[in-house]
């Protein structure tokens, strides 16, 4: 059954590098976003720092929100789907390979860009690295607990807004962990605590969230 | 032959009848217990000694909230209910008690801020059950914005219970994170009363007014459920004869 998972990661990746350009656009808001910052707030360079930890995490948040709407829905509109669903016993590991694959695809490329960021907003050297790791786990959370709406609404002719609003209330403990372990690195605090929390969350989506995306797809795909 | 009393709730013919029958007792012991409580809350209850007189919005503000949480619970497991036993009239009741539960959100909120501005200076303070309250509001809207964007009904419902359902894993989690956030973000110099610190005679008009709310909380989704069962049926040979002979409408 975990072929299941590494036959349509490793489709999913082929995909992924034959429209490259097409990956590039979540970084490209990421990094434009940033640059907004400063432009609509203020340049000075304490008042990004304060605002970075924070801000940072919203805006990977936006561009992995902008990310899912075609997870499923390339795949609903060819029929490829179809063919998923009929493979019945090892539908939820074909489908933790395809959210695998987004994550390697939007949340890793993030947490990678994340340090340009953090120079653009003039982010305190003590919170890089609780920022990367933060970023890092997170994002895995971002990418399954975001796969749910993307299920939920695949069959919607514009789901690009409604995906969010649905998705955006389950984000809520993702950012609170998330820019709670920047900012506590960068105060001086241990930011481990939020880290595991994070990561808690992040294995629980891991665990959870193909279960939910399966029963949900069953019920707009086969319609 | 047990099971004969819950399958008749997938009739929803005999739902309408018997919720005529239910709804003007319900309706006449809401509004004595709504009446009993605001006379008793905003008139004879004693004034806050700190607070004065601003405190009574409390008869509107917990009950509010109480129901606003449980309503979120009631329409979750309407929605499991529906999935699971394939049954409509369950779908009827989560559509519509995200509707009524989202309005009484609202109004939770609502008088939050009202009770906020003479008791903190300001509408609106980022105090960690507020915020838990604005997140369930936005999970609410949420379903009923994935209910509205389906054509197909039945479609509609069961992915809005799914949702629902997922939003019920999520919501202590919410409430959680966003406690822990408090704590860390801001210090604890806003107290809310807690319910426990109120003096028994301020307290006891406020049960009433918990039960008035819950009385009135089925009411609401009664009649919102009544209409929709008439609006899904409305092709059903029962539905048209209610129509047609608008003087047996009681007796359904």
């Amino acid at each position: 059954m975990a072929n299941g998972t590494v036959n349509t990661l490793r489709r999913e990746l082929l995909l992924a590098s034959r429209r490259r350009g097409e990956l590039a656009n979540p970084l490209l808001f990421f990094v434009m976003m940033a640059a907004l910052v400063p432009l609509g707030i203020s340049p000075q360079s304490t008042v990004l720092a304060e605002l970075a930890p924070g801000m940072i995490w919203v805006m990977a948040l936006l561009a992995t929100l902008l990310s899912l709407e075609p997870l499923f829905a390339e795949d609903y509109r060819d029929g490829s789907l179809d063919q998923l669903l009929l493979a019945a016993d090892g539908m939820a590991f074909a489908v933790l390979g395809k959210m695998l694959a987004h994550w390697l695809v939007t949340g890793l490329p993030l947490t990678l860009v994340a340090p340009l960021l953090a120079t653009l907003l003039a982010l305190p050297a003590a919170g890089w690295l609780p920022l990367l790791a933060s970023l890092l786990v997170g994002t895995l959370a971002l990418s399954f607990i975001g796969a749910m709406g993307a299920a939920l609404t695949v069959s919607l002719q514009r789901s690009g807004v409604l995906l969010t609003l649905i998705v955006m209330p389950l984000y809520v403990p993702v950012i609170i962990f998330g820019s709670a372990t920047v900012q506590r690195a960068i105060e001086g605090f241990s930011w481990l605590a939020p880290l595991a929390l994070l990561a808690t969350l992040a294995v629980a989506a891991i665990a959870l969230c193909p279960l939910v995306v399966v029963g949900a797809l069953r019920l707009t795909a086969s319609e | 032959m047990a099971w004969q009393w819950f399958h008749q709730w997938g009739s929803p013919r005999w739902f309408y009848q018997r919720s005529g029958a239910w709804l003007p007792w319900l309706a006449v012991l809401a509004a004595l217990f709504l009446a009993v409580g605001s006379v008793w809350g905003l008139a004879l209850a004693p004034a806050d000694f700190k607070q004065g007189n601003s405190y009574r919005i409390i008869y509107l503000h917990v009950p509010a909230s109480f129901l606003a949480l449980a309503g979120y619970y009631l329409m979750a497991i309407a929605g499991a209910i529906g999935l699971i036993w394939k049954m409509k009239l369950a779908f009827t009741a989560m559509r519509c008690a995200a509707t009524v539960g989202a309005a009484l959100t609202f109004v939770a909120l609502f008088t939050g801020a009202v009770w906020g501005k003479p008791t903190w200076g300001t509408y609106w303070v980022w105090d960690a059950r507020i915020t838990s309250m604005l997140v369930l509001l936005f999970l609410y809207l949420g379903v009923i914005a994935l209910y509205q964007a389906f054509d197909r009904q039945e479609l509609a419902s069961k992915a809005a219970a799914l949702l629902a359902l997922v939003g019920t894993v999520n919501v202590p989690i919410i409430y959680k994170s966003v406690d822990w956030w408090y704590t860390l973000h801001q210090p604890a110099s806003l107290k809310i009363t807690g319910d426990s610190t109120l003096h028994s005679s301020m307290l006891q008009p406020l049960l009433v007014m918990i039960v008035g709310f819950y009385l009135f909380y089925a009411v609401a989704l009664l009649l919102s459920m009544r209409a929709e069962v008439l609006a899904r049926e409305a092709n059903s040979s029962w539905v048209r004869a209610l129509v047609t002979a608008p003087q047996s409408r009681e007796r359904g």
